[in-house]
């Protein structure tokens, strides 16, 4: 045959075709988001510098017998930030310390996601018995104070990097949960689901098919700001001195700057890098996800 | 803490659905919702019998970390432990408060010790309250009302720094400033404590060196919550702007100051005041870093104490008091916020 036929294109195809064509419409608008761009770039920086710490400094910097500089010096050329009290370059802490801050924050949002989307969702869509306990169990954990339940559990449990990443996973989803809930309430009363159901759509077909890709956008601004709070979680359990003890993050170089008489010495250079830093990431996130929930809210705009 | 709009959001739909005095007045209301707070205190009675109790490790070794225990008080101990976990569960629902064991650092019973840390607490903690929602309300209304101004932009950049901080960072970096100095500037505020030793406390000097003392800890929890209070304020009362009525107040002749004073302000204050109280949760986590960087004595400093010894049976006690207050503070909240609104009442 030499005439050339248009091939109908397959359902993959179209799909990604349209996929495409919504994430661009996404991105145009979110580009005009001011804040959400400057979270962005402050972002990106933090993940180039935890990413690439041990090309900058290596582990040695962190030994505590390694260390040359002097105890609790004010910022010199050779330690741009000062030493903190074993004669460490702050510096090379808080770059080191980004690492473990990232860290937590995103895989404690990731279960705290996980367990709320799964939770939401569930209590939205099974009306009745289920549903109902869920939505019960949601209201339980989100009146229980946040820290003295992380303080709490992170006694029991011991402090390990892994045991402060469940500790504030397993304590920071209920918001999610609710949100998530009420979302799906929405969503489950549209004609679609109707239509899933009446052509014999099971529970999880309807429930991983229709529903979830409908509360994903929601769960996507939910979590960058869930990453904010993880993050301001990981600080405040490191300076309780319930974080692991071996790896050094903001939090507990705030912990050993306090606990070491940097605030009576009036080194501010130990105090302040640290803290900045959190200030930083968390602000950076919190205006991501604000900046994702005015594009998504049709309210917005 | 929890993000401001985040956190309205789902409020809206019940407030929306409820249908005005549908089901009875703010009796039935307070009833049923006083009926639901017993269930969640329960669950909490419940979930601190098995947090402690569940976990895999020996409990005895758990209790008495850090502490000598003589060879009777153990054995004592270890027969409580030993006995079935249904008999266990009984004996404690009669008494919740009375854990069998002391506070393994000060070897005292637990809520003796806490009654002695209460007071300063509360003094803190309301002094930050009232004054981070008073000025927290009063940013978001300006910023709120006139959308997109300078005063706006600033106020929203300000306060989302705010909240990004770690309270404890924030109080640090104040004792820095005005209790250690800087360069030139002497400290001028005291570093810790609630009062100079030796003076009497209910002396006009005794008064005044307390409020003194106040000073830093207030001002670093106010700039900590005011922040929220101020970001919901303003995005409530952005949300009131869209409404109709306001333009029917308008087409009245109503100046803009009268508009916003007696029909935006009104209704946008709700989700504010329902989360002065639901914060209370938040307010006592910020307390226990805030506290111990003070040295103020209360039960945020107990805590760290228990933490650092570690104090099982003294944290499981704060932990109790805690969440119970939350639990008691959102009852509180639910109902003045039916009291005020009826359409919330369902």
């Amino acid at each position: 045959m030499t005439t050339t036929t248009v091939v109908p294109k397959s359902a993959r195809a179209v799909r990604r075709i349209r996929r495409r064509a919504a994430v661009g419409r996404f991105w145009a608008s979110f580009r005009r988001e001011r804040g959400g761009i400057a979270g962005l770039v402050i972002l990106a920086v933090f993940v180039l510098l935890a990413l690439t710490a041990p090309l900058l400094f290596s582990a040695d910097h962190l030994k505590v017998t390694e260390a040359t500089g002097a105890v609790l010096a004010p910022p010199t050329s050779g330690f741009p930030l000062g030493t903190d009290e074993s004669g460490r370059s702050v510096l090379a802490l808080v770059v080191w310390g980004s690492r473990v801050s990232l860290l937590v924050g995103i895989a404690a949002t990731v279960i705290s996601m996980a367990i709320g989307t799964l939770v939401g969702i569930g209590s939205g869509h099974f009306g009745g018995g289920l549903g109902s306990v869920l939505e019960r169990v949601t209201d339980w954990f989100l009146v229980i104070p946040f820290l003295p339940l992380a303080i709490a559990l992170a006694t029991v449990l011991g402090s390990s990097l892994l045991n402060v990443i469940v500790v504030i996973g397993v304590t920071s989803w209920p918001g999610t949960a609710r949100l998530v809930r009420a979302q799906t309430l929405s969503v489950e009363a549209r004609p679609y689901l109707e239509r899933a159901r009446v052509l014999g759509g099971g529970h999880w077909h309807q429930m991983s098919r229709h529903v979830l890709p409908n509360v994903m956008p929601l769960v996507l601004a939910n979590t960058t700001l869930t990453v904010a709070i993880a993050i301001l979680s990981e600080t405040t359990l490191s300076f309780l001195g319930l974080g692991d003890p071996f790896r050094v993050s903001w939090g507990s170089m705030l912990d050993s700057a306090f606990s070491n008489g940097a605030i009576s010495a009036g080194a501010w250079w130990y105090l302040l890098p640290p803290g900045l830093c959190v200030v930083a990431v968390v602000l950076a996130f919190t205006l991501v996800g604000r900046a994702l929930e005015n594009v998504l809210d049709p309210r917005e705009r | 803490m929890t993000l401001a709009p985040a956190d309205v959001a789902p409020q809206e739909p019940s407030a929306a659905t409820g249908s005005a005095r549908g089901r009875g007045g703010l009796g039935a209301y307070a009833g049923r919702r006083l009926l639901t707070g017993v269930g969640t205190m329960f669950f909490v009675l419940v979930f601190n019998f098995f947090l402690f109790r569940l976990l895999p490790g020996d409990p005895i070794a758990l209790y008495t970390r850090g502490r000598n225990m003589d060879r009777e008080q153990l054995r004592e101990l270890r027969r409580n432990l030993n006995q079935p976990i249904g008999t266990q569960f009984i004996d404690y629902l009669r008494n919740p408060f009375s854990s069998g064991v002391d506070s393994t650092q000060f070897s005292r019973p637990v809520w003796d010790v806490i009654g002695d840390y209460v007071w300063p607490t509360v003094v803190l903690l309301s002094t930050a309250t009232v004054l981070s929602a008073v000025i927290g309300i009063a940013i978001g209304i300006r910023g709120g009302w006139k959308r997109g101004s300078t005063f706006d932009r600033t106020s929203t950049g300000i306060t989302l720094t705010l909240y990004a901080m770690p309270e404890f960072w924030l109080g640090m970096v104040l004792l820095i400033l005005f209790s250690v100095g800087v360069g030139p500037f002497p400290g001028i505020f005291p570093s810790g404590g609630t009062i100079t030793p030796g003076l009497d406390p209910w002396s006009l000097e005794g008064i005044l060196d307390q409020a003194w003392h106040l000073a830093l800890p207030a001002a670093t929890l106010t700039l900590a919550y005011l922040a929220e209070y101020a970001l919901v304020m303003r995005s409530s009362l952005v949300d009131e702007t869209r409404q109709e009525y306001l333009v029917t107040a308008r087409a009245k002749g109503l100046m803009d100051k009268l508009v916003r004073r007696r029909h935006a302000v009104p209704n946008a204050l709700l989700p504010t005041i329902t989360l002065v109280f639901l914060n209370i949760g938040f307010v006592v986590s910020g307390a226990i870093t805030v506290e111990t960087v003070f040295s103020w004595p209360g039960l945020g400093l107990l805590s760290y104490q228990a933490i650092r010894g570690p104090d099982v049976p003294l944290l499981q006690a704060i932990f109790l008091l805690f969440s119970l207050s939350v639990v008691v503070a959102n009852i509180v909240a639910d109902i003045v916020v039916a009291a005020v609104d009826p359409r919330v009442r369902t």
